[in-house]
């Protein structure tokens, strides 16, 4: 089958691949309809996240129809159309059954690496490393899906391929962030990053009650998009200082809850950008943290931050201090999508979660490098490109 | 040549990881009430979410039990929902044969255990053990990276 493979730092192309097939009992194989480009796959491409090997399929955020299922498959059929979660789980262990999915005990079977960089071992991923498992991406014809029954979910009929797409990855994502970072009735809560992960989560931090959400990012086309869609303020980092505006806009205070939905590419203006830049180039930080250094200074005193945005290593000039005395929770983690999936399949069906919009560049699986080029560079305001096998 | 290479770094590397990890253990266990240990005795150990009964009824535990010099010790863990199985060689059933070199050669005696261990929890909790997909490395780069992925499947924070 084809596939789009990683083969080197910024190189990436079109590929010859074998078929998946069943490995294991509970698999399913699925014949990818959708697969969208994902801010996390930017961070493979440009190596910062160690692990990839030449010749791996990327793509973790996809929806398809299951063409072959495993003797221990019980719950889903061929012909189902379904969203895959990006997470690879067993939901059977301890921290399945506590929908703290994403750290599954099952689900990694390279085991080793995630415990020699954070001290014990998370769970799988599609398309995301040998670090998390070494799992076959989606940006293919066809996908393996282990533990099928508990990744795997039907979507109702009347949403179409490249809106549910999103049910995978940034939709569950962005409300993992405004649930566990604590969003409720009455709160302000600032968005760091206006892609579809920090869109998402303005979004769900609004269903959760916040009565103000502010989204900040660089990108015009992006802060207007979240005002559209979503009735959010913006801000533009680039034409203000973000911390003064938004104690400003709240009274003094500074906001309730920060979500971080950037991660460790992040971009910046001062000399601490131009520092980050050298320290990472150099291996001596792996992440730049610019936006979570902002989120955690700007936050009110006993507020809470979540991180979002994915982060390997370790990282530089942390405002610790501003955690410890100003009282904060912070928080972060992959996506725990199989506990919010079903959710918010139904609220797209009801019509309460639009997604279309983030998919604002539809390709062939063939044209995937040009695809990420967009993405990558944010041009013609690519927001999500959605690829199409 | 370049592959053996490659593989012996690899494995030094993860090695001198786990030895440095080991080493601030021991620093931490000084400062304790625990008096430091040999490493190679502690106890390797995870957790199953099942009853005590259901993982004594397991066979592969039975086979775990029944290894020369292995002491398997199964207890419930705290909170009442699931189960520890820890095992440690006992005697001189280690005997020099847990340094770097033994490592790289695969003939530690722990890396069956760990592994042993971990699967057993994996069948006892989903029923299966999970496979990755076969890799076709084509680079220096990708050959070391299948070599550590491979060596890192049995090891992990055990
Ligand atoms: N936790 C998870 O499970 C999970 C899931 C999906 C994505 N992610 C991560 O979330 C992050 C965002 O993903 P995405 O797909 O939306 O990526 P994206 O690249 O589309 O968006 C990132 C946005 O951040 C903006 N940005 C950069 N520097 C900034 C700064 N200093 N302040 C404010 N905004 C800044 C960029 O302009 C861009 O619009 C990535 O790090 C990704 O890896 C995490
Ligand atoms: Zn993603
Ligand atoms: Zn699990």
């Amino acid at each position: 089958m084809k596939a789009l493979c990683w083969q080197g730092v910024n190189e990436l192309g079109v590929e010859r691949v074998p078929d998946p097939a069943v490995l294991n009992d509970q698999d399913a194989i699925v014949r990818v309809r959708a697969s969208a480009t994902c801010g996390s796959d930017l961070h493979l491409i440009g190596g910062y996240i160690p692990a990839m090997q030449a010749g791996d399929v990327l793509g973790h955020e996809f929806i398809g129809e299951v063409v072959e299922t495993g003797p221990g498959v019980r719950r889903l059929g061929v012909g189902d159309r379904v969203v895959v979660c990006s997470v690879v789980a067993c939901g059977r262990c301890r921290y399945c059954e506590d929908g703290l999915w994403s750290l599954c005990d099952n689900g990694n079977p390279n085991s080793g690496m995630g415990a020699a960089l954070w001290g014990y071992e998370t769970g799988g991923l599609y398309g995301y490393s040998h670090a998390t498992g070494g799992f076959r991406g989606s940006h293919a014809e066809y996908v393996r899906v282990p533990f099928a029954d508990y990744g795997a979910f039907p979507v109702p009929d009347g949403i179409d391929d490249d809106a549910a797409v999103f049910a995978s990855d940034a939709v569950p994502t962005g409300w993992m962030g405004a649930e566990l970072g604590g969003v409720t009735g009455g709160d302000t809560v600032a968005v760091w990053g206006a892609g579809a992960v920090g869109q998402m989560a303005a979004w769900s931090a609004g269903q959760l009650g916040a009565e103000r959400v502010i989204v900040i990012d660089r990108l015009r086309d992006r802060l207007d998009m979240a005002q559209r869609h979503l009735g959010v303020e913006t801000i533009d980092y680039t034409a203000t200082d973000v911390g003064a505006e938004l104690r400003e806009r709240t009274g003094g205070r500074g906001p309730d809850v920060c979500i971080e939905a950037v991660g460790m590419e992040a971009h910046g203006t001062g000399p601490q950008h131009v520092y980050d830049k050298v320290k990472q180039l150099l291996r001596l930080e792996t992440d730049r943290p610019q936006a979570a250094r902002e989120a955690v200074m700007a936050c009110r005193k006993g507020g809470s931050v979540f991180l979002l945005g994915v982060f390997v290593g370790l990282v530089d000039k942390f405002p610790l201090g501003a955690v410890m005395n100003k009282g904060l929770t912070v928080r972060g983690a992959q996506q725990h999508g199989q506990r919010y999936i079903p959710m918010l399949l139904e609220r797209m069906a009801e019509g309460a979660l639009q997604t279309r919009h983030l998919a604002t560049h539809t390709m062939p699986l063939r044209r995937g490098a040009e695809a990420y080029e967009l993405f990558k560079e944010k041009r013609d305001g690519c927001v999500r490109a959605v690829l199409h096998p | 040549m370049h592959w053996l290479a490659k593989n012996v770094a690899l494995t030094v590397g993860v090695a001198i990881l786990r030895f440095m990890l080991r080493a601030v253990e021991r620093r931490i266990a000084a400062r304790g009430t625990r008096p430091a240990s040999d490493p190679a005795e502690r106890w390797l150990a995870v957790t199953v979410n099942a009853a005590p009964e259901t993982v004594a009824a397991d066979p592969q535990v039975r086979r775990l039990q029944d290894v020369p010099g292995l002491k398997v010790r199964l207890t419930p863990a705290p909170g009442g929902r699931s189960t520890e199985i820890a095992a440690r060689f006992t005697g001189d059933a280690l005997a020099g044969r847990t340094g770097p070199l033994s490592r790289i050669a695969g003939r530690d005696p722990r890396q069956p255990v760990r592994r042993a261990l971990r699967n057993t929890k994996s069948m006892l909790e989903t029923g299966e053990v999970l496979r990755t997909e076969p890799t076709r490395p084509r680079t220096p780069g990708g050959r070391f990276m299948a070599a550590l992925a491979r060596r890192s499947g049995g090891e992990g924070r055990l």
